[in-house]
């Protein structure tokens, strides 16, 4: 049996960097939560890479939970994206200091 | 063993096209459509690592409901101008970004190819092998009663048996989720009852001048001066 786990983790890790330079980078709300769901995919990556080479279901459920927190997730930040949008006629996140002290 | 390294090669390609696409897309519509191709070559990924369930559960959970999603609230904010790039308000953001970003893959490649070329993560879990797979939990007639012990009656088998269990992924995932992690999954479901109840109190227009008229409209204002001022400052 062929484990090609480090290719995988390696594909992951590239993932989560992309993501996290999105989050990092990006001024769009819509924009930095689709870099997290990009990060919550590497991560995914990594689960179902183990749970292969264990031949263990667990780590397949694990990514399922992490699924559906990313829906969770994106529905409640979508929703205040709507919200900030409605109150600020703007989704820059960069505008939205009104706690800067 | 050939096909599977092809199609890993491919479906990663696509999915690092896909995610640069949907970080360095000016158009936020191009973006999605980026993450799109992204999740779609990470379901391929799954189903050739014989994870048919998640790769299915993958194209209709993020594909089907969470891009569509995303696709609606560009589509009702008329946000799908392009963003002005060349601006930065906040100081070398982008270059931090660029410079964290490299950093971590950096240290994850000197992981995987200074330490012997991935010697140390394989290393690591063969150590690990005598730890993890739990204690077994069998009956009286020698049954498995938990998943754990599924796990373990699974390994015993011959090896042709085990490859005809390890192909019924719904099954295993079945039995994981409703023994080992039941009190996750309520969890899970009480967690998302709690999003779609905090999304549609936020989603909501409230009825104008119904709840507290005065305080929406100070608000507004307050809004619209720091925003003014806002932009004055910066």
């Amino acid at each position: 049996m062929d484990l090609m786990l480090n290719q995988f983790l390696f594909l992951g890790a590239i993932l989560f960097c992309i993501g996290v330079y999105g989050v990092l980078a990006r001024r769009n709300a819509v924009m930095v939560l689709m870099s997290i769901e990009l990060i919550l995919n590497s991560v995914n990556i990594n689960l179902v890479a183990f749970s292969t080479m264990w031949g263990v279901a667990s780590g397949a459920v694990f990514a399922l939970f992490v699924i559906a927190v990313a829906a969770a997730e994106v529905g409640v930040g979508l929703a205040l994206v709507l919200m900030l949008y409605r109150n600020m006629r703007s989704i820059d996140v960069d505008r939205v200091d009104l706690m800067k002290g | 063993m050939g096909v599977q390294i092809v199609v890993f090669a491919v479906c990663a390609i696509v999915a690092l096209l896909g995610a640069l696409g949907v970080v360095f897309a000016r158009n936020p519509v191009h973006s999605a459509l980026g993450l799109v191709a992204t999740l779609f070559a990470i379901a391929v990924l799954f189903v050739n690592q014989n994870a048919q369930f998640l790769g299915v559960v993958q194209v209709i959970v993020y594909t089907g409901a969470i891009v569509v999603l995303i696709l609606f609230v560009i589509m009702l904010l008329g946000v799908d101008t392009d963003e002005d790039l060349d601006t930065e308000p906040l100081l070398g953001q982008r270059w931090a970004a660029v410079i964290v970003a490299l950093l971590l893959i950096g240290g994850i490649a000197g992981i995987f190819f200074v330490e012997g070329r991935g010697e140390a993560v394989t290393g690591q879990v063969a150590a690990l092998a005598p730890i993890v797979p739990g204690i077994p939990s069998t009956d009286a007639q020698g049954n498995p009663t938990t998943a754990a012990g599924v796990d373990t009656f699974v390994r015993a088998l011959p090896a042709e048996q085990q490859q005809a269990i390890g192909e019924q992924n719904i099954t295993q995932i079945g039995e994981h989720l409703f023994t080992d992690y039941v009190f996750a999954f309520m969890i899970t479901a009480a967690l998302l009852t709690i999003a779609v109840i905090g999304a549609v109190l936020m989603a909501r227009r409230p009825k104008r001048y119904e709840p507290m008229p005065e305080l929406e409209d100070t608000s507004y204002e307050d809004v619209d001066e720091l925003s003014t001022t806002g932009e004055v400052t910066g």
